[in-house]
């Protein structure tokens, strides 16, 4: 067999497919039906380059023609490897372009529309929560190979724990399962050396949601690489309200430590909570506090509001809302953000730098 | 209420005929928004960051407050439009502050619609202002840090005096995609426009546009609509 396989290779392809490379989702599970899924994973594909592959896998010869590439194969793992080398060479050609003009440091992502897509393509429940998650690897990975240091996601509000109780307790098996996916060796973070927040109230998530996220902070603490947080059990005004809380405690520790090393003057402590909650100290117990301001947030599925996400920090932020759900959103999405981004730079930076000053 | 100067610009205009006009516009905003039943409406007339223009464009605003609030007392009073300024007032002249507590004094019971005025204002100012106040609630005893929610927070805002202190809709002309300090808590959910339109030329059509797209959103505060 290995003896006829290599007198075959040194022949002409009897077989030559001239076509487009594509991205396919298929089932994880094999033989199920496509409502019982769930969940789906990324492989090459395409009719053109099927073809190849079922060629190849009978022992044939064969030859993928498209206009930039000629391949010649002969297994199906180095077709693949073969297609996303040159997927990720496109993608780098298309961020020298970019790199002209200003890039972002800090895009958020509002990820609306995942419960939409499920039911507009009629599959189970949580199927748009789980390619919505393979988007989001995706976004990351471009985001990272962009040169943006972080990245921000708004996953689940503190307002979705009023939705139904099993579709919140599914949300957070879903959550766990992503967390440790996250960690696992062949992940985006462990490929770029990614730092992951978690930022919310995490004694709102169930226990080993809260586990595994308090996990992935502690494994990822002294990553040096770009920034992933994800707001999770989470809002704008809860974050305001535990900065003033932060901000109090803080001042109430160190008072009684002047107290304890000898310092009895009452003046002293009236004194410092008048000053105590100021912009400086409210910035500096955001949960945001090692973070700069995001430079664009992008909200998908055409909805235009923040829904109480980082109102503070989002207030000079570029808005944008594209209209493809999130489980939608992909490489040419991302790259229209961040030419309109460029386009308004300059106004946005003069904005910025005039409130800078106000502070 | 965005495009005053870029208006002027366009025309080859000064930027005082910029604002002139977007004076006008806001008064045809004033009558329909009467006319159409709307309860509150709040308009940025003059940011924090606004401080840094050149200083006769400043003064021009400044004094074209003082106008607006002088001329239109009547229109106030008749229409029963409550009228209410708020921002960081310390940094007014000292006729405009006099002026804008004679015409909140005046207009105080009126109910028909009410109007903030948002001049100085900054969005995280506040927030901070409403910190402090609890702050001192926390210095006298009354309240322990650990009482603090987001409710008290919101009453002690700036636009706390109204039964309806957060926008339903947010508009912003120019197109310009941000909110630029501007009533960030109030405007957590609030469903934004964005229109190229500069401000003058923001008219009837306009607002009828924006308060069309409005009605066709769908608006779940985090839960899910069935």
């Amino acid at each position: 067999m290995a003896k006829d396989r290599a007198s075959r290779s040194e022949g002409t392809s009897s077989v030559v497919s001239f076509g487009e490379m594509l991205i396919d989702f298929v089932l994880d599970v094999a033989g199920v039906l496509l409502v019982e899924s769930g969940g789906f994973v990324k492989v090459p594909g395409g009719a053109p380059a099927n073809i190849i592959v079922a060629i190849t896998k009978l022992d044939g010869c064969s030859t993928f023609v498209n206009k930039d590439f000629i391949m010649d194969k002969h297994h199906e793992s180095s077709a693949s490897k073969f297609l996303e080398d040159v997927w990720c060479f496109l993608r780098k050609c298309f961020f020298s372009v970019l790199s002209f003009g200003p890039m972002p440091k800090h895009i958020a992502f509002i990820m609306d529309g995942n419960r939409r897509y499920t039911k507009s393509r009629n599959v189970k429940k949580d199927a748009g929560h789980r390619i919505g998650f393979t988007v989001l690897t995706s976004v990351l990975q471009y985001c990272y190979e962009m040169g943006v240091k972080y990245v921000t996601v708004y996953a689940f509000s503190i307002d979705n724990f009023k939705r139904q109780p099993d579709e919140v307790q599914s949300l957070m098996d879903l959550m766990k399962e992503k967390i440790d996916e996250l960690l696992m060796e062949e992940s985006v973070v462990n490929k770029y050396g990614v730092k992951i927040n978690f930022w919310g109230n995490l004694s709102f998530l169930s226990e080993p949601a809260r586990l595994a996220a308090e996990k992935a902070m502690a494994s990822t603490a002294r990553n040096t690489g770009p920034v992933f947080s994800v707001c999770v059990a989470y809002t704008s005004t809860n974050e305001i309200v535990h900065a003033i809380e932060e901000s109090f405690v803080e001042k109430r520790d160190r008072m009684q430590e002047r107290y304890c090393n000898g310092y009895t003057d009452e003046s002293i402590w009236a004194d410092n909570m008048d000053s105590v909650i100021s912009v400086t100290d409210l910035e500096q117990h955001f949960y945001t506090a090692d973070c700069p301001d995001p430079d664009i947030v992008i909200r998908t599925s055409g909805e235009t509001r923040l829904s109480n996400f980082l109102l503070w920090q989002t207030t000079f932020s570029h808005l944008q809302n594209p209209v493809p759900l999130w489980p939608e959103f992909s490489f040419r999405h991302l790259i229209w953000a961040v030419l309109e981004y460029q386009r308004v730079y300059p106004y946005l930076e003069h904005k910025r730098s005039s409130s800078k000053k106000k502070h | 209420m965005d495009g005053n100067s870029r208006w002027a610009k366009a025309r080859d205009l000064p930027t005082s005929a910029g604002h002139e006009a977007g004076y006008r516009a806001l008064r045809e905003m004033l009558r329909l928004s009467c006319a159409w039943g709307i309860r509150v409406l709040t308009v940025f007339a003059f940011s924090s960051e606004n401080w840094l223009r050149p200083k006769v464009e400043v003064d021009f605003l400044m004094m074209l407050f003082e106008r607006v609030l002088r001329d239109n007392i009547g229109d106030f009073s008749r229409e029963c439009i409550r009228v209410c300024v708020i921002g960081d007032s310390s940094k007014l002249p000292i006729s405009l502050q006099k002026l804008a507590k004679e015409v909140e004094e005046m207009t105080r019971n009126n109910s028909r619609l009410e109007l903030f005025v948002a001049v100085s204002y900054s969005g995280r100012r506040d927030i901070a202002q409403a910190c402090q106040k609890i702050s001192q609630n926390v210095k006298h005893g009354l309240l322990e840090p650990e009482e603090i929610t987001e409710s008290l927070i919101a009453q002690e805002l700036e636009t706390s005096s109204t039964e309806f202190p957060y926008p339903d809709l947010l508009i912003r002309t120019s197109g310009e995609a941000r909110l630029s300090n501007f009533l960030l808590w109030q405007s957590a959910y609030s469903e934004l426009f964005f229109t190229e339109t500069y401000w003058p030329d923001f008219g009837e059509a306009d607002y009828v546009e924006a308060l069309s797209s409005f009605q066709k959103r769908q608006r779940r505060f985090g839960q899910h609509i069935t």
